[in-house]
């Protein structure tokens, strides 16, 4: 099988990959919204046609808000960022937009967050991935337990991890560069798609390892290394077409679904695609890679 | 044989009343929706205030004052009372919860307040600002250290803050409360009158404080500080401030709608506006049926009979699904329905688990029944295994998460669920109701997939 017979070529590509995302997050860093590091975000709308934004730039500095980013989005639409605003403050900035009411507009949507809420919700999201990883080590070692030969239960749990970690770090990395340029911030929605790939990658892991666990109970081959082989091979179509029929509902909801959730799909998307490339090229070589190391052990 | 088909025609009648019932009770849908009977109109989609446009707010609680003991007891009671002043609004089903401070959850107590439909957070801060925080201090303890002031006159003056401290009685043991006018100065005054706890407490204060003043703030600031004379074992307060008849009556009123046991600030707020929240659910709902209609076409093109059956199942699914959303019921926000996306996902990838297993088993020399059978077997272990993670995961995170993320958990996790029982169950029944067991080239081929039929390598 070319999956166990390479497997030095596929573990230093997943390697490399992996290095570059590192290399993107740290060089290009991941912008963190208002959700985690508190702010307020205030939507447009001109009723007629927008001021422009030179006009509002200057009328906002007359206000006490120190700092306020304006971006143009839409045709009649603005983008304000600050930090986060009390109430009569919001209301200052409302009036502010309408230059006075002489613009007359409409609030799309206003979200202000206190800095204390944005690190809870920091400290939820990282506690709920831990959780997360460390009930699928138990789990997978619970329904694992029967093959403890020739690799122990709690393995498969470990590799699962490692090659999750793969699945989720080169997702973050490729956002890290287009957040680069298009300026995309970490938010919930953000988190929630890294769980996502959390949870569908260990999906299919488990449909991989379940099949070298029927195989190897079953004794099709003596040599480990080809009963993963085999198995790996007869996961591959639903492999594929599993990833297939996912990205199928991913990709209209990035081109026509709300726009809270485009980059969402975009991340879950990427995310699919090397989370099958690791159950695949990554989760199986690394596996008999564990069993070699044993044997080396033992001689 | 007949069992099997009456299994699967029941099976299909339950599925269509399911989503005939999805369809009567959506006013999206049903253009006789106005005039449909009250089960239907009981039961439209609860959308989520990022779909239906509404403020989100979340208040910090300062329970400073309250003893560790009783801490849950007072944002049970602030729920309470918010929950109260906003029905006064007339605001349509809102949602009040309390957030404990903890482990899990870490950060502070909160109250997070949903108000569909209240797009005005002017309007709704002041609706909750207006709930009157009432608290009564004692004197504080002879020998406790004193703030005090020099103004520029050369005047001490004391800080009052420090004069008093807290005691356990506060609004939420408040029964009620009523204008009154002095009988000899005819200036106006408010009473209080405490229920059963409020009343033991007020004695208690009473009784030990005689001789003392006992203050009563209204909103963080003193509004009465009378000297005991005696204890009060009645549970009747009198509230003799400065105030005008107009302004003792507001008082009143305000009091009678609840009493704030803890000091509250706003810390947070979202609004949506409802144009922006309806072309999210319309986008939303768009991208829904794209995506089921991209997977149906790729199950029928590539695994055919199994496929449509994979699609019938699926269409199972989802009316189930959307009918049990609307019942429980469960709201829907943007993470919400894409929770519900990737369940669909989960639920095709049980059917293509099955057949890919069928397909394989026929190739090995089984006759399609056997394969039939052997696939949905062999293929259980990795569905149950798979299908638990994914449940175990969205456990966690509707225990941990934050809103957004418990919306998310929770459709995703009933999904896969409910995806357990369609595309295993459902789908087996009405494969085996079809009842093909004769090996032919035909039959081949409707159980063949993608470029090959199915062909046992025995029958060669």
């Amino acid at each position: 099988m070319f999956i166990v017979k390479y497997k030095k070529i596929f573990l230093i590509f997943s390697g490399l990959m992996v290095l570059v995302a590192v290399v993107f997050i740290s060089v290009f860093g991941l912008r963190l919204g208002i959700d985690f590091k508190g702010g307020a975000l205030l939507e447009a709308s001109y009723i007629a046609n927008r001021p422009d934004i030179s006009l509002l730039e200057n009328k906002i500095k007359t206000l006490n808000i120190n700092q306020a980013l304006v971006q143009p989005t839409g045709e009649k639409e603005y983008l304000v960022k600050t930090r986060d605003l009390s109430e009569s403050e919001h209301q200052a900035l409302l009036s502010a937009l309408s230059l006075d009411g002489k613009y007359p507009v409409s609030e799309k949507s206003f979200t202000s967050i206190g800095p204390s809420v944005g690190s809870e919700l920091a400290y939820k999201a990282i506690l709920s991935i831990i959780f997360v990883i460390i009930a699928i080590i138990l789990f997978i070692t619970f329904v694992f337990r029967k093959v403890s030969r020739p690799v122990a239960s709690w393995k498969y749990g470990v590799i699962t991890i490692i090659t999750l970690l793969h699945d989720i770090v080169i997702p973050a990395g490729i956002f890290a560069l287009i957040s680069h340029y298009s300026g995309a911030e970490v938010d919930t929605l953000f988190v929630l798609a890294l769980l996502t790939i959390l949870g569908l990658s260990v999906h299919d892991k488990i449909v991989v390892f379940d099949r070298v666990r029927e195989n190897l109970s079953t004794g099709t081959s003596r040599d480990f290394a080809e009963t993963v082989g085999t198995s790996t091979k007869a996961t591959i179509v639903r492999s594929i077409n599993i990833t297939l029929t996912i990205i199928f509902v991913l990709v209209p909801l990035y081109l026509f679904g709300p726009e809270t959730t485009k980059n969402f799909a975009m991340i879950l998307t990427i995310g699919l695609v090397f989370g099958i490339y690791s159950s695949l090229f990554f989760a199986s070589p690394l596996l008999v890679l564990v069993q070699e190391w044993q044997n080396r052990k033992k001689k | 044989m007949l069992k099997r088909i009456a299994l699967a025609v029941i099976i299909l009648i339950f599925g269509v009343g399911v989503a005939f019932f999805v369809y009567k009770s959506e006013p999206r849908l049903n253009p006789n929706f106005s005039n449909e009977n009250s089960f239907f109109k009981n039961h439209p989609f609860r959308l989520g205030l990022d779909l239906s446009g509404g403020s989100h707010l979340i208040y910090k609680a300062d329970v400073s004052g309250v003893p560790s003991g009783q801490v849950t007891e007072s944002m049970n009671s602030l729920r309470d009372v918010i929950e109260r002043r906003i029905n006064l609004f007339g605001v349509s089903e809102p949602i009040v919860q309390v957030q404990g401070k903890g482990f899990i959850s870490g950060g502070d107590n909160q109250l997070i307040v949903d108000l569909p439909g209240i797009t005005d957070v002017k309007k709704a801060t002041e609706m909750i600002g207006q709930t009157p925080l009432l608290e009564f201090k004692v004197q504080a303890p002879a020998g406790t250290s004193q703030k005090a002031t020099v103004d520029k006159d050369g005047k001490v003056s004391l800080d009052a803050s420090s004069q008093f401290v807290s005691t356990q009685l506060t609004g939420r043991y408040l029964k009620g409360a009523s204008l009154e006018f002095d009988q000899t100065t005819r200036e106006p005054k408010v009473s209080l009158q405490f229920d059963d706890t409020g009343t033991k407490l007020f004695a208690q204060i009473t009784k030990e404080n005689v001789g003392k003043v006992v203050a009563i703030y209204l909103d963080g600031a003193p509004i009465s500080t009378p000297v005991v004379r005696e204890e009060i074992p009645n549970g009747q307060a009198v509230i003799s401030g400065n105030f005008t008849p107009d302004e003792g009556k507001q008082l009143v009123g305000r009091l009678n709608s609840g009493a704030l046991p803890v000091p509250i600030s706003l810390v947070s707020t979202q609004t949506i506006g409802a144009t922006l929240g309806d072309s999210a659910a319309q986008s939303g709902v768009k991208a829904g049926v794209m995506g089921f209609l991209l997977i149906s076409v790729f199950l029928i093109l590539w695994y055919r009979l199994p496929g449509l059956i994979a699609v019938l199942a699926l269409s199972f699914y989802t009316a189930l699904l959307l009918a049990i959303f609307k019942v429980l019921p469960v709201t829907l926000s943007a993470a919400g329905i894409g929770g519900f996306i990737i369940s669909l996902g989960m639920a095709v990838d049980a059917n293509v688990l099955i057949f890919e297993r069928m397909k394989e088993e026929i190739r090995n020399g089984h006759n399609i029944t056997d394969g039939i059978h052997a696939g949905f077997k062999r293929a259980w272990t990795s569905v149950r295994d798979s299908n638990t993670s994914s449940i175990i995961t969205s456990i966690i995170l509707f225990w941990i998460g934050t809103s957004l993320i418990k919306g998310f958990a929770l459709t995703f996790g009933l999904g896969v669920l409910v995806s357990m029982f369609s595309a295993i169950t459902v789908s087996r029944i009405f494969l085996f109701a079809l009842g093909i067991n004769k090996q032919n080239s035909l039959t081949g081929f409707l159980f063949g997939s993608g470029f090959s039929s199915a062909k046992s390598v025995d029958n060669k």
